[in-house]
């Protein structure tokens, strides 16, 4: 019962206060007549984001292929990269500080350089996605990998596992769970890397449509773009947890423990 | 002799753990090493698994020298080790998914789990068995492999005191049914006398054999281990003879 109620107040609590900003934002915006292209109402938002619907579709289509795209690339090159390390403890160790020194530098600064090598067409937003997805996932990977147990190696050993059988049979599903915590975070920041890359050169996609509309000031269209992509992201966190849910099922809250019994 | 060592030696960060350790298994002998924490047993069955390579010294099956992995052993470590993203059948049938004979590993495993006490939790996930239950898996995975010489490293420690009379009770009576050469390693006096044809006890740093008690007796149960005082006090007294001197 308990439980219950704690579960209730999980969503009650958060939606009383989103909806308590709300109100709150749209009373300071009618009392005080704040323009349009300083702040909107939220209820303007919405209207616009009805209004808009058709062209924030066809551009969210675009943004979300690209995310895709390079979240898929980022899944398995950052795998396999983890895979190397973790066989390889002279390269993880040389590899792992240009590994975090890449994480520091801004988005925002390569993206530019992206556009200057591969020109303005789908590859420089892929690679933006790529990039800013690619770390969470080698890590969250590879340290998972060197976390198992030394004893289940062993034990895959003794049965006369190959290396080749040590990776497929214990350490790669051994190291999922910590895998997929790493794609969490990344896929939820992958749509961000799309519009990264859009906003700086594109002619299609949600970034190219914000961009627009802040140009235009427009500002309740760049805020109901803003939510899209925030609702996107969302979307590809819930998809990443309903994949861990079909690919471990081991980790669904099954039955009870069975009784002592001989 | 089914199992042969000679002169087995082993050394960890520049101390000698085991140092010419010498014996000798019978054809579907169940032998014990019986010795304190610490004194070197899982190293010499971590040896004979090949998951360690000894320093010196050589291990014949048969007769035949053998060096590192070997399909002669099947190895059931301290901990079930069941890999908790694979379901019980899954986990027991590893070895075939190795070697290229899982479908027919399926088969016996199947016929194998009521006699395991796992009868309907083949699609069970590791998670939803109990402590004894586990370990009964992970002594079906050591049984399924296609080995002579079973190898266990201390398989019931982990288990509270009833469960793990129980498993003695059940690993006694499974004894006459595999009839499979075995070595067993323990720190349990009473587990040791329980179930072994003959118990060695290793101490000393280096570790060596110390003494040899034979248990004649083929008709054993719990009253049977109660009534077996003399010879629990004998070994104790000769454990303890060892710590103190050391």
């Amino acid at each position: 019962m308990q439980n219950r109620h704690k579960k209730l107040a999980n969503i009650l609590l958060p939606a009383a206060l989103m909806t308590a900003v709300l109100l709150l934002w749209e009373w300071y915006v009618r009392h005080f007549g704040v323009p349009l292209y300083i702040l909107p109402k939220p209820s303007q938002i919405f209207e616009t984001l009805v209004l808009e619907r058709t062209v924030l579709f066809s551009n969210s289509l675009v943004t979300v292929g690209e995310t895709l795209l390079g979240l898929l690339i980022a899944v398995v090159a950052g795998m396999l990269l983890a895979v190397v390390m973790d066989a390889l403890p002279m390269f993880k160790t040389a590899i792992y500080p240009l590994l975090v020194v890449s994480q520091t530098v801004p988005v925002i600064v390569l993206a530019p350089i992206f556009i200057i090598y591969l020109g303005f067409g789908l590859a420089p937003k892929v690679l933006t996605v790529m990039l800013m997805c690619f770390f969470p996932i080698v890590v969250s990977f590879a340290d998972g990998m060197e976390q198992i147990d030394p004893n289940q190696i062993n034990l895959i050993r003794s049965l006369g596992a190959g290396r080749l059988q040590e990776y497929l049979l214990v350490k790669v599903p051994g190291a999922a769970s910590a895998l997929f915590s790493g794609l969490k975070v990344a896929a939820t920041y992958s749509i961000s890397g799309a519009v990264v890359g859009e906003w700086l050169s594109s002619d299609k996609g949600l970034g190219y449509y914000m961009l627009r509309a802040k140009n235009g000031y427009m500002l309740d269209r760049v805020f109901a773009c803003v939510l899209v992509v925030i609702l996107l992201s969302l979307a590809m966190n819930g998809l990443v947890r309903l994949a861990r849910l079909v690919l471990l099922p081991h980790e669904r809250g099954g039955r009870r423990q069975a009784p002592e019994e001989v | 002799m089914k199992l042969q060592t000679e002169d087995l030696a082993f050394s960890f960060e520049g101390r000698r753990i085991i140092d010419r350790l010498s014996f000798a298994v019978a054809e579907g002998e169940f032998v014990s090493i019986l010795g304190p924490s610490g004194c070197g047993k899982s190293t010499l069955l971590n040896m004979l698994a090949g998951i360690l390579p000894p320093e010196s010294g050589r291990i014949l099956v048969d007769g035949q020298e053998i060096s590192s992995f070997s399909s002669h052993f099947a190895y059931m470590p301290q901990q079930d080790l069941l890999f908790p993203w694979k379901t019980i059948l899954d986990n027991v049938c590893l070895y075939g998914r190795l070697h290229g004979t899982e479908r027919a590993l399926r088969l016996r495993a199947k016929e194998s789990l009521p006699v395991f006490g796992l009868a309907g939790y083949g699609n069970s996930y590791p998670k939803e068995l109990s402590g004894g239950m586990r370990q009964r898996a992970a002594f079906l995975r050591t049984a399924l492999c296609e080995a002579d010489v079973m190898l266990l490293d201390e398989p019931f420690g982990a288990l509270d005191v009833i469960t793990r009379g129980e498993m003695q009770d059940w690993l006694l009576g499974m004894r006459a049914r595999l009839g499979r050469t075995t070595l067993l390693v323990t720190h349990d006096i009473e587990e040791a006398i329980y179930l072994s044809d003959r118990i060695l006890i290793l101490s000393g740093s280096p570790a060596h054999f110390q003494k040899e008690v034979r248990i004649e007796d083929r008709e054993r149960n719990r009253e049977w281990l109660f009534a077996q005082r003399a010879r629990y006090k004998e070994i104790y007294y000769f454990l303890k003879g060892e710590s103190d001197a050391h």
